[in-house]
């Protein structure tokens, strides 16, 4: 049925940042290399009318069509699953370059204590500290070993930083490639504030470039432009960092290459032990293709990680009721919430300008950088300020009290359109035996194929900790002095309806035993040896941080891991 | 019903005229793009005076420019009531105009009518299940059929209370029956509150008063000039760092084509 392609070394399932990035390393090393999109191509020519509020951001132009596909969702086992019909709490990309093309750029690390979160939590706090059902393991990898791998990626995509450690989060080989971006005047109001209050506020590091960068692979790119449409958008300039604009034009100058758009992969043939190759559909014509490999990379996001290995029939599925089993397990997310926003009646701000990562964020509620010894919750967030561009549509706050529409509405929301600042929390997400995603039993996809189905819910340790970091958040607004603050400590159930964070981590994790994960430190599967499945799946909690330079630093990881596998097989230690 | 615009004069009197007896098909205009946008008939030559702001230019030259005043989708009482309803919304003020002037009715109307209005993009196969809240309100009928259901519900809904159509009754008796709707007391059909046809409702004014003007709201960039938005610029970098505000003449998307 399927037109059996010619075998290669190395196929990748998506063309995002990691899938990107792996093409890049081997190829240049003169390994043969096909890419598959189930998008279309795109780069910065196609972004000529980028600044198209309506399109991008309230439309999703650039996001998955979910016409097609999509997830399903329940809060818990006791309910069915109902599909995401349309987009709301997170944003799944599409087409060359994936959620590398409409992110913002914040590139943080995690913080040493995450990847031996269980060993550090247990040596501080004592084993009971560790609630019943909370699934937090090590990630069978030290930051100081991945350290080098955070270095390279942060020089390919140039990420602007202050030139000064911050004292509370990983320690770095090297300063940033390029300088911190501008100081705005309330990036200076809240570094006051949180100076004053004796934190530690630093420069978000920044992948839309603070200035023109020539990377080690020889690609210059130019400053960003404060333009103020970076998230949902793609970058015209190709200030902001994207795997388009950074490693793909390596792959394809190296002439080891081969990018195949409008090609949705449907299965990873396998035998249990080893996968053969994978079959895609050409979207175009509906024509099946097989294509044969020696090592097959899954780079896709994470719930098409997860279902692609689950449909596929390759490692073993997890079991919610035993806890045994990995493929699915240990799903998280990012727990938002507490956010203080303050409006001044004596000052504005040219809000409208400004770029993704363009803030500053304190870590001392991060990790265990603070002590948890009389708190009910693990683990913190961090909280920052952020000058991302207030679009119109979007950004229409009102101080509490106001309604939502009529003429008292209209004047409070132009009077603080360029007034209302806010500083807010992002929480990490820790892992629970009864958090995972699986197949949904109903709802298929337009191939057949089932939806992952995600099971989730917040728990009390995230509600305790949004009401703990809800409180420094407010701290903070209300040292920056302003007419009157809103904010909310509360967190309710996770609702799939309002826009929350494009941060899904988990299903595919990481480990040093393969009782308890899917992937070694390079990414290599346990149970299937020529297979690497590669991005925040591998994530075994999500953190107080964006997830991108982490992913970043997992790829180079994985590609070394390949290379090596490409001249020794076996697992690779 | 007043009468027929006729083909002719465009002096203060004929504007103030057109202005409050509303036009062809009757109702309180309410300052907007639509009243004076329906003749009743084919223009000719002369144009229809436009109650809408045009700071500069001959009448002539701002019909030119608003071809894309034409209901794709709605018939003439949806196109009314929507604006009507848009107004209370968005009302006119002393910061500027409203929902109505900004062309936001068109601008809904032309967003039912594309490929947003027919769900092209979401997951459309069943089967279709009341789930928890936290699930989302998914509903089996299209956007644009939630949107003219619950202008339906609007005007059934000010014909029982006050014997006249949504548009005639006053601003009072508007906002008291969106206020119904936004609390969910009012059904637009079985199973559907006024809720979730509200919620979208007021999403897609806030849409039509902010879209750069190429999707038929926004006129002119007045809901940006408002707020002081500036729009569609290349480049903030010699204003990031400023501790003064800084205004300046907003740019739509149009303007990446006239020069």
């Amino acid at each position: 049925m399927a037109t059996k392609m010619p075998k290669v070394p190395v196929v990748i399932v998506g063309m995002g940042w990691v899938g990107g990035i792996i093409a890049a390393e081997l190829s240049k090393q003169g390994t043969k290399v096909v890419g598959l999109e189930r998008g279309k191509p795109r780069g910065t020519a196609d972004y000529y009318m980028v600044h198209d509020e309506l399109r991008y951001a309230s439309r999703y132009d650039l996001m998955q069509d979910l016409s097609k596909e999509t997830v399903t969702f329940r809060n818990t086992d006791k309910v069915a699953a109902v599909p995401m019909r349309e987009y709301g709490s997170f944003l799944l990309g599409e087409g060359l370059g994936g959620a590398s093309v409409h992110w913002n750029g914040q590139t943080l690390r995690f913080l040493p204590y995450d990847f031996e979160i269980h060993s550090k939590t247990v040596e501080r706090y004592g084993k009971q500290k560790i609630p019943e059902g909370m699934t937090i393991q090590d990630w069978g990898i030290t930051y100081d070993t991945l350290e080098p791998y955070f270095d390279k990626f942060e020089k390919l995509a140039g990420i602007s930083g202050d030139s000064e450690t911050n004292p509370l989060i990983g320690k770095r080989s090297a300063p940033f490639p390029t300088k911190p971006m501008v100081k705005t005047p309330i990036l200076k109001l809240f570094e006051d504030a949180t100076k004053k209050l004796g934190y530690h506020p630093y420069m978000m590091p920044s992948a839309n470039l603070s200035e023109q960068y020539t990377n080690p692979d020889g690609i210059t790119r130019a400053a960003c432009q404060y333009c103020g449409y970076c998230e949902r958008f793609g970058c015209e300039y190709g200030a902001k960092a994207d795997v388009i604009v950074t490693a793909l034009p390596v792959a394809q100058k190296s002439g080891n290459f081969e990018l195949r758009s409008y090609s949705n992969v449907i299965q990873v043939l396998n035998d249990g032990k080893k996968a053969s190759g994978v079959v895609y559909v050409n979207t175009v014509t509906g024509e099946q293709f097989e294509q044969p490999a020696d090592v097959v990379i899954m780079a896709s996001y994470v719930f098409n990680n997860i279902k692609l290995l689950l449909t596929s029939k390759l490692g073993k599925p997890y079991d919610p009721a035993t806890g045994k089993g990995v493929i699915g397990k240990n799903y998280c997310y990012q727990t938002n919430g507490g956010t203080a926003s303050g409006f001044f009646d004596d000052k504005t701000f040219n809000l409208y300008a400004g770029a993704g990562s363009l803030g500053m964020e304190i870590p001392d509620f991060n990790g265990d950088n603070f002590d948890h010894s009389n708190l009910n919750f693990l683990h913190g967030a961090g909280i920052r300020i952020s000058q991302t561009g207030q679009r119109p549509i979007a950004t229409n706050s009102v101080p509490k009290g106001t309604p939502s529409w009529g003429k008292d509405f209209k004047a409070k929301s132009l009077k603080y359109a360029n007034s209302v600042i806010s500083v807010s929390p992002q929480g990490s997400s820790l892992p629970w035996r009864h958090h995972y995603v699986d197949l949904d039993p109903t709802y298929k996809d337009a191939y057949g194929l089932p939806l992952p189905r995600i099971t989730f819910d917040f728990e009390e340790q995230d509600r305790q900790l949004i009401k703990f970091v809800a409180g420094k958040a407010a701290e903070i607004m209300k040292e920056m002095n302003p007419t009157t603050i809103g904010s909310s400590d509360q967190l309710g159930p996770y609702n799939i309806v309002p826009y929350q964070s494009t941060h899904n981590t988990g299903g595919v994790i990481m480990g040093a035993d393969p009782s308890t994960s899917a992937v070694n430190s390079y990414l290599q599967m346990w149970d299937a040896e020529n297979v690497f499945v590669v991005g925040a799946s591998a994530f075994a909690h999500n953190s107080g941080y964006n997830p991108t330079g982490t992913v970043g630093a997992l790829a180079y990881r994985a590609a070394e891991g390949i290379s090596k596998y490409l001249k020794s097989g076996g697992m690779i230690v | 019903m007043a009468d027929k615009p006729s083909q002719q004069s465009l002096d203060p009197s004929r504007r103030r005229f057109l202005k409050y007896t509303g036009t062809a098909i009757g109702g309180v205009v309410v300052g907007g793009v639509i009243g004076s946008a329906m003749s009743g008939g084919f223009k000719k030559n002369t144009a229809v005076p436009s109650t809408s702001p045009t700071p500069s230019g001959t009448p002539q030259e701002h019909l030119a420019s608003d071809y894309n005043q034409a209901p794709m989708f709605f018939n003439q009482q949806q196109l009314q009531i929507t604006e009507a309803a848009a107004e209370r919304i968005f009302p006119k003020d002393d910061n500027g105009p409203g929902a109505a002037e900004l062309g936001v009715a068109f601008y809904i109307d032309h967003q039912l009518a594309s490929p947003w209005g027919v769900n092209a993009r979401t997951y459309r196969m069943g089967p279709f299940v009341k789930g928890e809240v936290t699930q989302g309100d998914y509903l089996s009928i299209e956007r644009h059929e939630l949107i003219t259901m619950g202008l339906n519900s609007l005007e059934e809904t000010a014909k029982s209370k006050h014997s006249k159509g949504f548009v005639d009754i006053t601003p009072e008796e508007k906002d008291a029956i969106l206020t119904s709707m936004e609390k969910g007391e009012i059904s637009v059909v079985n199973g559907i509150t006024g809720k979730t046809f509200f919620n979208q409702f007021r999403t897609l004014v806030m849409e039509g008063v902010y879209s750069d003007p190429l999707y038929g709201g926004n006129k002119n960039m007045a809901g940006w000039k408002m707020r002081k938005y500036p729009g569609n610029q290349m480049s903030y970098i010699t204003i990031i760092e400023k501790d003064q505000f800084v205004a300046m003449e907003p740019r739509s998307l149009h303007d990446h084509f006239v020069h």
